[in-house]
């Protein structure tokens, strides 16, 4: 392993270091002392962060035979993963014990899931894709399971096993229809330079297995993202699993599914981008219109939540087809619409961290082992009785819906503004009309918060609250002032390599 | 720092300071919160008189131009974008003067969660001033959706028994307009790739592209001002917001749709508003006849007073879409005269309510006798609602009713008819203003609940006595008013006219 190799490797590596660390640490620990562990784990995720900074700036540097890259991109995406695997961590360190559910597994499990993500964002290869998917999912299985023996969240835990493995199937599949259609390659660069010049006159690639291949490994990622009709998983799943679990899948493992889904289709399949950029305008509006009608007539806040993080795979999915514009032979990529989705990423990841964290403090573990507090009743009254926490998910669901002056707003306009610039009339305005929808959903919680009266019971954490505040604080900042974070990520892209 | 310091930087953003302040305060020092928001009010009045000194009249041009870029994403530019022009100076300091009035209001009205309150009503001066200022498109767009939010809480919270409704129905309603108007924001920067205002009046669209551009902004704008039949929403606002709310909703609110219809249906797509002209002239007539007859039959006096408005903001419509000189000065005189006495209108009623808690006409009767001084005032406000000459009501209506007259858009007949049906509206409003002074004042005091009433405190006054001196200043000598809002309106005016001799 040469440096660049080791460096390229080193915020995967961190993590699943952490996770040994934490591994041995827990079989030395007393029971009452595993708090200790979250602590580690959190030294983990911040090691990872710092890991980041021997990248270096500005570049994209490859390594193991053009497996992995270490570009602006993956950095970004991974500063995103370490920010959601800590909030996680913070938040469980005291929503964990409160639900009798306290174990150094879970942060091990965090933490290997966490280096699969990176590792997906960093992928050159579909095998890399492939691995990096199973590695992030497989410990994702059990955390859902982890309020066992809650019948709920074992259900969960095994609906995601099946339901991921039946795409993870498909995934595979296509790779391999990928890898016959172009003579034996899965290398991005391989993909792409077999289908051009004297290669493709050679008659290596077969032009029509290739569409069944690129249509299946979309199958498999849209699972991920939880893209319709691909979602259907999704509100069982996040409902059953604990609520710091469903925080992390809803924030971080959407950011590594779209993470792998423009790696993949902008990198390996530029030339393929006429066939699917229809296909995904079209998922992006059939996910926008379930996503937000179902999240409408839903009375259980997890299961709401579920459905917004639905809709918004829809309106990140609007941007994508925008993203590669082919005239002629020449496939342009747009960096803009890169940059789009990332901020749109950051922003929903923020606001949605917030969000969970306020859900955590009403949620309450029944005499029965099973949760309570999780209907829309439950926020009753809040507003009197613990005024920061109301404010903050107020705000949280105004950015959700896209009210300015929020972090969610910018998101919103700068994805419809792209897709109009791209010729998406249809799609931007199917965009504002199910934001419409959603306003109605989300201001559902706003109104029992403050107008209904009620006495909650608020159980927070200065976890919780530390959250709640963090994240307000930056919905609101980049919603005021989002021109640095838009060139940030618009930076991040600039070395995205075709 | 130019930015940050210049004179309509500070009139917007003056109130977070008030914010900033009252967030420090505990929630029982009730008095130094409402003295906080009100010297904060004050505050930002002043600097709006600044502003209007600093107003250089004659120049028909957007004034004070204040511009940073704010996001430069791709080739899409959002500037940070303030300046204003003889149409929009009279709308800000409309918002700056009624805004204190509303918290005079506020200090009988509001007596729980004080502090929460106050932030909301100075959150929401931010964002009604900004909308009038700004000129960049997005920029307009963020400060016009803003307003709702804290609307929605002084309803929602403060509200009465079936608040809840009618704040989610406000705020769905306008919501659902202003999306359309998004779009077609995006649509315009997309194409034209700026945002600006002044860059885009000179953007030549696309053929068949500005009727609906024009129909995306008018929607959002309709249901804002609210056009019949777009009006719904309104009357269920108004009867649950609190006093002070529905003074800020029908003084200020509703003018921003009126001013969104003058600044972007008319300012951006003048042919699509010359060939709509007659259709809006319609809609204006029939809201003005609907507004007036619906208001007679209400029993509720805050639901008279809100269909009422309905009927002014139909003379408003008809003035605009007159799309001549008269007709826009009259419309812009007009929504300030709106501002002023259907505010005061809803302190009176407030007032009553405080002291009965109730607005049924048939629980009045008398109060003539138990509350002279309530009464007297009660009448003159009336009487401008009503347009009755001397005071500021007749002056716009007047000014309109001349301009729809000498418009000749859709026919010289069909105008001039149209605005003879509209002055019918005219008359109908003394009918049903006079007709609530005698169930409410006059005759003899029918319940025996109202004997005992106290008349207004001096506080109580002091509220109103701002209002009445510019009903009757504006009643006696309009020209200052006129004089400079002309040059601006002249300006646009001119384009209209261009645009609709073209289609002759």
């Amino acid at each position: 392993m040469t440096q660049t190799e080791f460096l390229v490797l080193l915020p995967a590596l961190t993590l699943a270091v952490a996770a040994l660390v934490v591994l041995l640490a827990d079989l030395f620990l007393p029971a009452e002392r595993k708090q200790l562990t979250g602590w580690l784990t959190l030294i983990g995720f911040a090691a990872a962060g710092l890991s980041l900074t021997t990248w270096p700036a500005g570049m994209a540097a490859l390594a193991f035979s053009g497996m992995l890259i270490a570009d602006g991109f993956a950095s970004f995406l991974t500063l995103l993963f370490v920010i959601a695997g800590s909030v996680v961590t913070v938040l469980s360190l005291g929503y964990l014990p409160r639900f009798g559910i306290e174990r150094a597994e879970a942060y091990v499990l965090l933490l290997l899931s966490a280096s699969g993500m990176v590792l997906m964002a960093q992928a050159q290869d579909l095998i890399m894709v492939f691995l990096a998917l199973e590695l992030l999912s497989i410990p994702l299985y059990v955390l859902a399971g982890l309020a066992r023996p809650r019948l709920s969240s074992e259900e969960s835990a095994l609906k995601y096993f099946l339901l991921g493995s039946f795409a993870s199937g498909i995934l595979v599949y296509g790779i391999a229809l990928v890898y016959g259609a172009t003579g034996g390659h899965t290398d991005f660069q391989g993909i792409v330079g077999i289908q051009s010049g004297e290669l493709r006159l050679a008659g290596l690639f077969d032009p029509v297995l290739m569409p069944f291949g690129v249509a299946l490994v979309l199958g498999g990622l849209a699972f991920k993202i939880a893209a319709a009709p691909f979602h259907m998983w999704t509100p069982d799943v996040y409902e059953g699993a604990p609520s710091v679990i469903t925080a992390f899948m809803s924030v971080a493992v959407k950011a590594a599914g779209f993470a792998a889904l423009l790696r993949v289709f902008i990198q390996a399949f530029p030339l393929q981008s006429v066939q699917w950029a229809g296909a995904i305008a079209i998922l992006a509006g059939l996910t926008l219109i379930i996503g937000n009608f179902a999240a409408l007539v839903q009375n259980n806040v997890k299961r709401m939540l579920a459905y917004s993080s639905i809709a918004h795979a829809g309106y990140l999915l609007v941007a994508v087809p925008a993203a590669v514009t082919q005239t002629g032979a020449n496939t342009t990529l747009s960096f803009d619409v890169l940059g789009t989705i990332l901020f749109y990423l950051l922003s929903y990841g923020l606001t949605t961290l917030g969000a969970w964290a306020v859900v955590t403090t009403i949620e309450r573990r029944e005499a029965d082992g099973e949760s309570g507090g999780l209907t829309l009743d439950a926020y009753r009254g809040l507003w009197s009785r613990r005024p920061g926490l109301a404010l903050g998910m107020a705000l949280f669901m105004f950015s959700l819906a896209g009210l300015p002056p929020t972090a969610g707003f910018v998101a919103k306009y700068l994805v419809f503004s792209v897709a109009i610039q791209a010729g998406l009339l249809w799609l931007a305005v199917l965009g504002v009309i199910t934001s419409l929808v959603s306003a109605g959903y989300y201001l559902r919680l706003v109104v029992m918060m403050f107008m209904r009266p009620g006495e909650p019971t608020v159980a927070d954490t200065w976890g919780a609250r530390l959250t709640v505040g963090v994240m307000a604080f930056a919905t609101l900042g980049i919603g005021l002032f989002p021109y640095p974070v838009i060139q940030m990520a618009q930076r991040s892209v600039m070395a995205f390599l075709r | 720092m130019d930015i940050l310091f210049s004179t309509l930087t500070l009139v917007t953003f003056a109130p977070l300071v008030g914010v900033a302040i009252l967030l420090l305060l505990r929630d029982e020092q009730r008095d130094a919160i409402r003295w906080t928001a009100l010297t904060t009010a004050l505050i930002t009045f002043a600097i709006s008189l600044v502003l209007l000194l600093q107003f250089r009249a004659g120049e028909p041009g957007l004034q004070l131009v204040t511009r940073a870029p704010w996001i430069a994403a791709g080739v899409l530019r959002v500037d940070y974008f303030l300046a204003v022009d003889g149409i929009s100076l009279w709308l800000v300091l409309l918002t700056t003067f009624l805004v204190p009035v509303a918290i005079g209001a506020a200090w009988g009205a509001i007596t729980e969660r004080v502090r929460a309150f106050m932030v909301w009503f100075l959150l929401l001066e931010v964002g009604m001033v900004g909308a009038f200022l700004a000129m960049d498109l997005l920029l307009f767009y963020i400060f016009f959706e803003f307003t709702l939010l804290p609307m929605i809480f002084l309803i929602g919270q403060w509200g009465g028994e079936r608040r809840v409704y009618a704040a989610l129905k406000f705020f769905l309603f306008t919501f659902a307009g202003s999306i359309f108007m998004l779009i077609a924001i995006l649509y315009l920067g997309a194409t034209a790739h700026t945002f600006s205002y002044p860059d885009l009046r000179n953007y030549v669209l696309a053929d068949g592209v500005s009727p609906w551009l024009f129909a995306a902004f008018a929607i959002a704008f309709a249901i804002k001002v609210p056009v019949w039949p777009l009006h719904t929403w309104l009357p269920d606002a108004h009867v649950e917001a609190p006093t002070p709310g529905s003074v800020i909703l029908a003084g200020v609110l509703l003018k921003l749709g009126t001013y969104g219809f003058l600044r972007f249906n008319l300012g951006l797509f003048p042919v699509v508003a010359a060939q709509a002209a007659p259709l809006f002239g319609v809609l204006g007539v029939i809201g003005i006849l609907y507004g007036a007859i619906t208001a007679f039959a209400q029993s509720d006096a805050k639901k008279l007073v809100a269909y009422s408005s309905v009927s002014h903001l139909g003379f408003v419509m008809l003035g605009l879409f007159a799309l001549n000189d008269l007709g826009i000065q009259g419309a812009i005189l007009q929504m300030v005269n709106h501002g002023l006495s259907t505010g005061a209108l809803f302190v009176l009623v407030g007032y009553i309510y405080e002291r009965r808690h109730t607005r049924e006409l048939s629980q009045f009767g008398g109060l003539w006798k138990v509350m002279p001084v309530f009464a007297a005032l009660s009448m003159v406000v009336f009487f401008s609602s009503a347009g009755l000459p001397g005071l500021n009501g007749f002056v716009g209506e007047f000014t309109i009713l001349l301009g729809a007259w000498g418009s000749g858009l859709g026919g010289v007949i069909f105008s001039q008819a149209l605005t003879a049906v509209a002055a019918v509206g005219v008359i109908l409003a003394a009918v049903y203003m006079l007709w609530l002074y005698r169930r409410m004042f006059q005759g003899e005091v029918t319940v025996a609940a109202n004997r005992g009433l106290a008349d207004l405190s001096p506080r109580e006054i002091a509220v109103l006595v701002p209002l009445l001196i510019f009903i009757v200043l504006i009643g006696v000598y309009p020209k200052p008013f006129f004089d400079l809002m002309a040059p601006s309106v002249q300006l646009l005016a001119q384009g209209l006219d261009a645009a609709a001799v073209a289609l002759r």
